[in-house]
């Protein structure tokens, strides 16, 4: 009896095996397919000739590499992109962090105020961008108007925000923050119900601080959801063009212009394929060590 | 004691209040910014010198009956929904049995081939868009919505894999054991026991992957070129746009029609996200 059960338990693991393959395999091969063969065709258009409406091409090793270092577009998008990400990460951290305190209790209107407040990342990025390309019009501007309104500027004097290098970079920024303030603040909110109450409570018995329990018990509870948080923040700025071209299109003379957006400003509209693929492979190893750090630092909290 | 407590308290309350007011102002005022647009005569809007905060001339439904009646801006709702539906549908067949066999089946590689699936995931489009035109139009596939409803699952799959590989771990292992013993296959088991515990993680997944199928900008952009066959994210901001002339009435009311529908079924739903998304990620 014993055994007929055990030997049937066997018998469900092999086969378990097989049906784990079967519900695998569909997922595997969508990604090796639509993921790991597009990757494979970057890396070989980066070192070909191919262009858009050539149908053939061959390979050229590093030109594409050796040209793209040389242009000033290029590294101008480099640093835009790092600059980017760093300061639109650094700011949404802070503010979603002080957000999602306000919301962690309940309040009358709470589910108002939370509705309002997610729109901007519910909302399709390129519609909310349009809308701030409105609010930042070079003539109609709603801020240009209070700025003139309260004697700032004398009408007509007013800066074009979207018009001047650094203000260009600014508003790209703005936007960015704009947009992943609201998902930042859901994730740390779900950090916040997910941490224990008990521990906090117990340390603040035991005689811990505000700024002990702050930075010994909660900041280390809160790393892994963090990490979450910065981790996407990251990558959905570094890798993101449409806030740029849809606002800026990278001008005024390449001033906002990124790696993406430089990306699809060669390899789709100046149909140099080999280019763009060999630009946006420079996304490829930040990419990597931000994934991998991350991971280290979740699988860290994760063990202790 | 009691003394020092009431106004601190009373501080702490009005600080929360600023916090909020503040952020909600600066998150929502685009949308506000879109409505008022929406309704305000082209004389009001391109006049300079006049308050915008007030309807200077009397409200108009104009730029309301020129994006219904003159654009194909209900065309390009129509496919986003077609698009998305599909998305969804792909995504829940292929990433919901994989999810389960990672977190049950496979054991110690489970983990292993969890995380290479989430690093998959960090591949953005912006560094396949160049290939995978080449691959569209190798399928016939160019200026096709199709080609979106083909390319789209490799982004949501991925993520949608990493959610509910968290959500299923959570299920206690004994629940299937006790349906197998009562005769239900491992995937009988799996069907009628772990899919509708699961079904917060799943819906999850549905919102996820409709949102992200409403937000993509670059393949849309990338792979389709006629007027018709535009998602709503790309035609709005590319295709009522003519030369350099913006209709910015129609603009604004294009953008605030298409974003608030999609953010209210959001809003529902978003409790068991979160929780969705915390047992995903923290465990």
């Amino acid at each position: 009896m014993a055994l007929s059960a055990s030997r049937r338990r066997q018998g469900g693991a092999a086969s378990g095996t097989a049906l784990g393959i079967a519900m695998f395999a569909p997922a595997v091969l969508y990604i090796v397919l639509l993921i790991g063969v597009p990757f494979v065709l970057a890396v070989l258009y980066a070192f070909s000739d191919a262009r858009i409406g050539a149908s053939g091409f061959r390979l050229v090793g590093l030109e594409n590499f050796r040209s793209i270092l040389q242009s000033p577009s290029f590294h101008k998008a480099l640093k835009n992109s790092i600059v980017f990400t760093l300061c639109a990460q650094v700011i949404v951290i802070v503010c979603s962090n002080i957000l999602s305190i306000a919301l962690e209790k309940p309040f009358r209107g709470r589910g108002l105020v939370r509705f309002l407040i997610l729109l901007p990342w519910v909302a399709p990025v390129s519609l909310g961008t349009i809308g701030w390309k409105w609010i930042l019009d070079s003539i109609y501007s709603v801020i240009t108007w209070v700025l003139v309104a309260l004697h700032v500027y004398k009408p007509y004097n007013a800066p074009m925000w979207l018009g001047e290098p650094h203000l260009a970079m600014a508003s790209v920024i703005l936007v960015h923050c704009w947009r992943l303030i609201p998902f930042s603040t859901v994730i740390m909110l779900a950090g916040r119900s997910a941490i224990s109450k008990e521990i906090p409570e117990a340390a603040a018995i035991d005689g811990a601080g505000f700024w002990r329990t702050t930075f010994q018990i909660n900041l280390p509870m809160m790393t892994p959801i963090l990490s979450v948080a910065v981790l996407f923040g990251i990558i959905f700025t570094f890798t993101d063009m449409t806030v740029v071209y849809i606002l800026t299109a990278g001008g005024p003379f390449d001033s906002t212009q990124t790696l993406p957006s430089l990306a699809f400003a060669t390899g789709i509209a100046g149909s140099d394929l080999a280019a763009g693929a060999a630009i946006s492979l420079f996304l490829v190893p930040v990419l990597v060590l931000v994934a991998y750090f991350m991971l280290r630092i979740a699988h860290r909290a994760e063990v202790v | 004691m009691s003394g020092s407590g009431a106004p601190r308290k009373i501080a702490a309350r009005i600080g929360k209040f600023l916090v909020l007011a503040f952020f909600t102002v600066l998150l929502a005022f685009p949308f506000f910014w879109m409505l008022v647009a929406s309704f305000k005569q082209n004389l009001d809007l391109y006049t300079v010198e006049n308050n915008p905060f007030k309807f200077n001339l009397p409200p108009t439904l104009d730029h309301i009956r020129f994006l219904f009646g003159h654009t194909r801006f209900v065309r390009w709702l129509g496919n986003t929904a077609f698009v998305g539906g599909i998305v969804v549908l792909i995504t829940l067949l292929v990433a919901v049995p994989a999810a389960y066999a990672l977190a049950r089946l496979t054991g110690r590689w489970g983990q292993r081939l969890g995380i290479a699936i989430f690093l998959t995931y960090l591949i953005p489009p912006t560094l396949l868009f160049i290939p995978l035109s080449r691959v569209v139009a190798l399928l016939g596939l160019q200026d096709s919505l199709f080609s979106l409803v083909v390319v789209y699952p490799s982004m949501t799959i991925p993520f949608s894999i990493w959610l509910l590989m968290g959500f299923f771990k959570s299920i206690p292992k004994e629940l299937e054991d006790a349906a197998m013993v009562d005769g239900l296959t491992r995937f009988g088991a799996f069907l009628r026991m772990v899919v509708p515990i699961s079904l917060s993680g799943i819906l999850t997944v549905v919102i996820f992957s409709f949102t992200l199928v409403t937000q993509e900008f670059v393949y849309a952009l990338t792979f389709i070129s006629p007027e018709a066959n535009q998602m709503v994210g790309v035609g709005v901001p590319i295709f009522l746009v003519r030369g350099d002339v913006y209709y910015w009435g129609a603009l604004m009311a294009a953008c605030l029609v298409a974003s608030l529908p999609i953010g209210f079924i959001y809003n529902l739903f978003l409790d068991r996200f979160i929780a969705g998304f915390t047992v995903g990620s923290v465990k």
